[in-house]
């Protein structure tokens, strides 16, 4: 596969993972019911939870909150497993392997033939950091398929996230949608009209011009999507409308939420 | 380099998004005042396309791809602040919306990749470049070292944030609770891939993408070239240069057209099918037409519209030769110049008038 493909494999499986996030976010689960507000400060505590954790069975219980949560979501394991289980384990496993022979410590075991060391606190932190970044990964995870992402970006009013940044964000989203298919159609057109292989500078000049081409194309669309706003009353001023409502379910579970981190903070010092 | 949740402790998280904050802070204002209402729409859109370059495949000397960040060229197009602001966005969408790099440790990757690999591209690009000028070539070499310097600091950030985390985080049995590599081990990890494959993604994208608007547009690269007095002058220099540059093998080709014309006259026979009607009733020209013909004999009379036609128009200088010239080779050269020069002028009084016109219209918008 060239790096054109690459790319383009690249923009795709973008576009495929927030239309799948979309779909998921409009079913009716649990994290689907509640405010917004709530689902953002209540996986974020769970999730600083896991991450202040110094007890490797805190973490995990942190881990199988989160697999409840997912199943009481709608959101199948297979698709948790295929989006952050097997990335993560193959990134951050990778990175975790040499720990247990690496960290100096109690030596439980030898490798045979090359009599490296392995040692309990070694393992012991491959095990902390691989579960910690499943857990938090998967919690982060199932906040953005359970939640429209226009209503993630209100919910960080909440955390004091400037209005204006709330809408850059909003505005910055919309318009990578509309870049990756101008990308996407920029490369497929070029890859359709290629026979043969380029050679390597060739390459590196063709993504170069990609690159500058589309820049070009931005900042083009910056001044007309600018004139547009002016030409609609913009004067410079951003307002966001809140119309979010919480329930009692919405209560019930933000208590939940804060009991469970609470829980992890209490019993994983 | 996108630090994800659990690698690091939630106090350096902490203290890594305390340290953002002033920077966010003085480059939204830095920001708001240079660009005033037009900072949400431009931000936008920069910040999506940041982006979308992150996901670009590039390919790297020895046949491999890799990502770059695109810090150093969003820092030579928008300058040090936007790109921090613009950087940063960019990750956070990664973060929040597409579950890329973590919530916790958003404040670290922005502080590595965007404030740190901003700054320290703005810084390396302009002492690199000087007041070279806009299209000189010493601004691609300025991008490429940019790039390659703003990547590798921010690594080194990254590198030194993961190596101090077994040093102050710990479990009772002495286990690290983060990432679990001292320095010793963090910063070489970090540093071999960054120097070699991610370094010199951001070179080839840096270097390149600045060697492309050098040629197509010079103008995006003002931003970051202040006290370059001669810009505009050069911008216009180098986009009648450009031009020229694109004409250039048109206009050697005619000129060459030019002098060869003379050539035509050394041509045996006739050109076929070039027959005024008369030569049908000519008995020399006859030979020459059955000759050109592969030996068919043409017919004894003119063809009928070709006789009716040929008196509609009288050429002023008929076989290329004026009159008043004797010798069909000057006259032919003649010919060769007057026809030329008809036609440059033409081509000028039309462009002149197609430039009035165009003037006349945007003045009346």
């Amino acid at each position: 596969m060239n790096f054109l493909e690459r790319t383009l494999a690249g923009f795709l499986s973008a576009m495929e993972h927030a239309l799948d996030a979309e779909d998921l976010a409009k079913t009716h689960g649990l994290l689907q019911r509640l405010d917004p507000r709530i689902k953002v400060i209540g996986i974020l505590t769970l999730i600083i939870g896991a991450a202040t954790a110094h007890k490797l069975w805190v973490i995990s219980a942190v881990f199988a909150i989160a697999l409840i949560l997912a199943a009481s979501s709608r959101v199948s394991p297979l698709l948790l497993a295929k989006r952050v289980w097997i990335p993560v384990l193959l990134f951050t496993g990778i990175i975790a392997l040499p720990a247990p022979f690496v960290i100096p410590g109690r030596v439980v075991w030898r490798l045979p033939g090359l009599g490296w060391p392995l040692t309990a606190q070694g393992l012991l932190s491959a095990g902390y950091l691989v579960t910690r970044v499943e857990t938090a990964s998967t919690l982060s995870v199932l906040l953005i398929l359970s939640t429209p992402w226009t209503h993630v970006l209100k919910a960080l009013r909440v955390l004091r996230v400037p209005v204006v940044l709330v809408v850059i964000l909003g505005m910055a989203y919309r318009y990578i949608f509309l870049l990756l298919e101008s990308a996407c159609d920029m490369l497929e057109s070029r890859r359709s009209r290629m026979v043969g292989e380029l050679k390597g500078p060739d390459r590196r000049r063709l993504a170069a011009a990609s690159v500058g081409v589309l820049m070009s194309k931005t900042m083009q669309l910056s001044g007309d999507v600018y004139s547009a706003m002016l030409a609609r009353g913009f004067r410079g001023e951003v307002y966001l409308r809140n119309d979010f409502h919480t329930a009692s379910l919405d209560w019930i579970m933000l208590a939940v939420f804060a009991a469970l981190a609470a829980g992890a903070l209490y019993y994983g010092r | 380099m996108y630090i994800p949740d659990g690698y690091l402790s939630p106090s350096t998280c902490a203290v890594l998004y305390g340290a953002a904050a002033p920077f966010w802070y003085t480059a939204l204002q830095r920001v708001k005042k240079s660009l005033s209402t037009r900072l949400v729409p431009l931000l936008s859109v920069m910040a999506a396309l940041s982006f979308v370059v992150m996901m670009f495949n590039l390919p790297l000397p020895g046949g491999t791809t890799g990502h770059a960040v695109g810090v150093a060229i969003a820092t030579i197009i928008l300058g040090p602040w936007a790109s921090i602001l613009a950087i940063s966005i960019a990750l956070s969408i990664q973060a929040l919306f597409f579950g890329d790099g973590g919530i916790t440790t958003l404040g670290a990757n922005c502080f590595n990749m965007a404030i740190v690999g901003s700054l320290v591209a703005y810084a390396v690009y302009r002492l690199a470049a000087g007041r070279a000028a806009l299209t000189s070539s010493r601004r691609v070499v300025a991008a490429a070292l940019a790039g390659y310097t703003a990547i590798n600091a921010s690594a080194f950030c990254a590198a030194v944030e993961f190596g101090i985390q077994p040093l102050f985080f710990k479990d009772p049995s002495g286990a690290p609770l983060y990432a679990p590599y001292p320095l010793s081990i963090a910063i070489p990890a970090m540093m071999i891939g960054h120097l070699t494959f991610a370094g010199l993604a951001e070179l080839v994208l840096s270097a390149g993408v600045v060697a492309y608007f050098q040629r197509t547009n010079p103008s995006l690269l003002k931003l970051t070239a202040p006290g370059n007095l001669a810009a505009d002058e050069e911008i216009a220099g180098a986009e009648s240069q450009s031009m020229w540059r694109t004409v250039r093998p048109l206009g050697i080709g005619l000129a060459l057209l030019l002098v060869l014309t003379p050539l035509g006259i050394l041509a045996a026979g006739t050109a076929w099918g070039e027959w005024s009607a008369r030569d049908f009733t000519n008995l020399q020209a006859r030979e020459k037409m059955a000759l050109a013909s592969q030996h068919a004999v043409p017919p004894v009379q003119p063809p009928l519209g070709l006789q009716r036609l040929s008196t509609l128009w009288t050429a002023p200088f008929p076989q290329y030769a004026p009159s008043f010239v004797r010798r069909p080779a000057v006259g032919y050269a003649l010919s060769a110049m007057f026809g030329s020069g008809a036609i440059i002028l033409a081509s000028l009084i039309t462009g002149s008038l197609a430039t009035r016109a165009r003037d006349k219209r945007d003045e009346l918008s």
